[in-house]
């Protein structure tokens, strides 16, 4: 308990740079994810493999490589980025391949019948995006959509590699400075596991809001 | 465009999928005001003729014209920016009814009305709402305004779906049987709407097993086997008196109402 207390502080401030790792990234990652999903479905071919090989290549390697190329790499030629933001952008970079790909599903779930009907009006093609098939695909791709930013947030303790100190690091700290390993990191995990409760508890609710807004 | 020229006009329609060729050369004319029935049995190309009038399926060749929009199939025909504005234009004036419905579902029957009028008529919204509301009550759907598609039985789905259709303001309303996906008992009800819009004198083609209907509103029935339209007759004669053997093979197949009028009790069933 007395170490709670005394590393209060701390633990604040790495909480703090956690969430803004995952929300940030997630929501730049969304409209990443967004515009690859377009270029994806562009039916322009070469917008379309670029999507193809982007999607492949962030989803083929390991997270922790990305950020350690745009923070040890990017140096070495002359690209210097500090560490939140190099953890930020890897962070985007990545979820946003995952995102395409849950959007896509998302899409390609909607039923044909909807772009013939919005066709056969008359329809151009970016309003019958807009008006008639993301509404209904964000809906279908909602739950992996959901589980991926859980998964975000998990995943922001790699920032930890390249010295942000966010949760993970301020376990690390105390740790090393306290010799209380197991008590520190017990409770950085449960400030995880906590984080992620309350984000399924708000897919959930959010779930239920747009099934009944069919209704 | 004078009143006797056809609102629709097919020439030498082909269609092939793979090695399946479903149309093989289909010609057909609807005059404005006409009411066109397009019968046959499963598989005879019904439905993929009518989604080829406006280009929801690309034929392999022949023209289609529909209020003076002509699309040349399988050719270039000036470009593709050109061929795709035409069409817009063929799909801008003609309206389709799915058997499936193809609400939206996430908008209420409301919004489903006004979609088209906003969104490619570019009516102000408050207008739009004023006139899905007009067409709603027309169906006989006034009370359902607010209803999500979801909560809606399937015969006021296709009413909505009709509403829908009518708000594009067409000059042609395609329907590929209309009340295939429906209970029995909720065909009447979306058949009475169909007949209405015929008596006001609305331009349909539409494709249906409903011969006591077909017999009602048809001023021509189409019979299509094979991909080819093998009997094109007035109701009367189409019922009474067809010529080819196929057609009066079909037509005592599926039901007794071919025979002279029809009694009240299969005026709605079939
Ligand atoms: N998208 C498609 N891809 C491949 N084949 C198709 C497709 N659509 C239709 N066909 C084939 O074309 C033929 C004609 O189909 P179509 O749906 O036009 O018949 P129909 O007269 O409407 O039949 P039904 O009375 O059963 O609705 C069938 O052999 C069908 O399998
Ligand atoms: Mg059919």
């Amino acid at each position: 308990m007395d170490l709670l207390v005394d590393s209060f502080p701390d633990l604040l401030t790495g909480l703090v740079v956690t969430l803004l790792l995952g929300v940030v990234s997630f929501i730049l990652g969304s409209g990443l994810g967004a515009a690859i999903v377009l270029a994806k479905i562009s039916g322009n071919r070469v917008l379309s493999a670029v999507a193809t090989a982007y999607v492949s290549v962030f989803r083929g390697t390991p997270l922790l490589i990305q950020i350690m190329i745009i923070y040890f790499g990017l140096p070495q030629i002359g690209l210097e980025i500090p560490p939140i933001p190099s953890a930020i952008i890897a962070f985007t970079l990545f979820t946003a391949a995952y995102l395409s790909e849950n959007f896509r599903a998302g899409i390609l779930g909607v039923d044909k019948g909807q772009w013939e009907a919005a066709a056969s009006m008359a329809m151009p093609y970016g309003k019958t995006l807009r008006r008639v098939i993301f509404p209904q695909a964000i809906r279908i791709a909602l739950p992996p959509v959901g589980s991926r930013f859980i998964a975000l947030m998990k995943d922001t303790s790699l920032a930890s590699a390249v010295t942000v100190v966010e949760l993970t690091r301020v376990a690390e700290g105390i740790g090393t400075s306290t010799f209380r390993y197991m008590d520190a990191l017990l409770i950085v995990g449960l400030m995880y596991w906590l984080i992620n409760t309350l984000l399924q508890v708000g897919q959930q609710a959010l779930e239920r809001r747009m099934r009944k807004a069919y209704a | 465009m004078t009143s006797s020229e056809p609102i629709v006009s097919v020439r030498g329609l082909t269609k092939r999928f793979g090695d399946n060729e479903v149309l093989k050369g289909i010609d057909l004319d609807v005059r404005p005001g006409e009411v066109v029935v397009v019968m046959g049995p499963s598989g005879s190309g019904k439905t993929t003729l009518i989604r080829c009038l406006n280009l929801l399926e690309e034929p392999g060749s022949g023209t289609v014209r529909l209020c003076g929009n002509h699309v040349d199939c399988g050719t270039r025909q000036g470009g593709r920016r050109a061929r795709a504005a035409r069409i817009r234009e063929i799909r801008r004036h003609s309206a389709m009814v799915f058997q499936q419905f193809n609400l939206f579902p996430h908008l209420t029957a409301l919004q489903n009305v006004m979609e088209g009028p906003i969104s490619v008529r570019n009516v102000p919204r408050a207008e739009a709402a004023e006139l899905a509301r007009r067409l709603l009550a027309l169906v006989g759907l006034g009370d359902k305004c607010g209803c999500y598609p979801a909560t809606l039985s399937g015969g006021q789905k296709q009413r909505v779906a009709i509403a829908r259709a009518l708000a594009m303001e067409p000059q042609v309303i395609l329907f590929d049987e209309p009340t295939s996906a429906l209970d029995p008992e909720l065909h009447a009800e979306v058949l009475q709407v169909i007949r209405d819009l015929a008596g006001n004198g609305m331009t349909m083609v539409i494709v249906t097993h409903e011969t006591a209907f077909a017999r009602d509103v048809a001023d021509r029935v189409v019979f299509m086997d094979g991909g080819h339209v093998i009997e094109e007759a007035p109701p009367q004669r189409f019922f009474t008196a067809p010529a080819h053997p196929r057609v009066q093979a079909f037509l005592r197949l599926i039901g007794p109402s071919h025979n002279g009028r029809p009694s009240p009790e299969n005026v709605e069933r079939t």
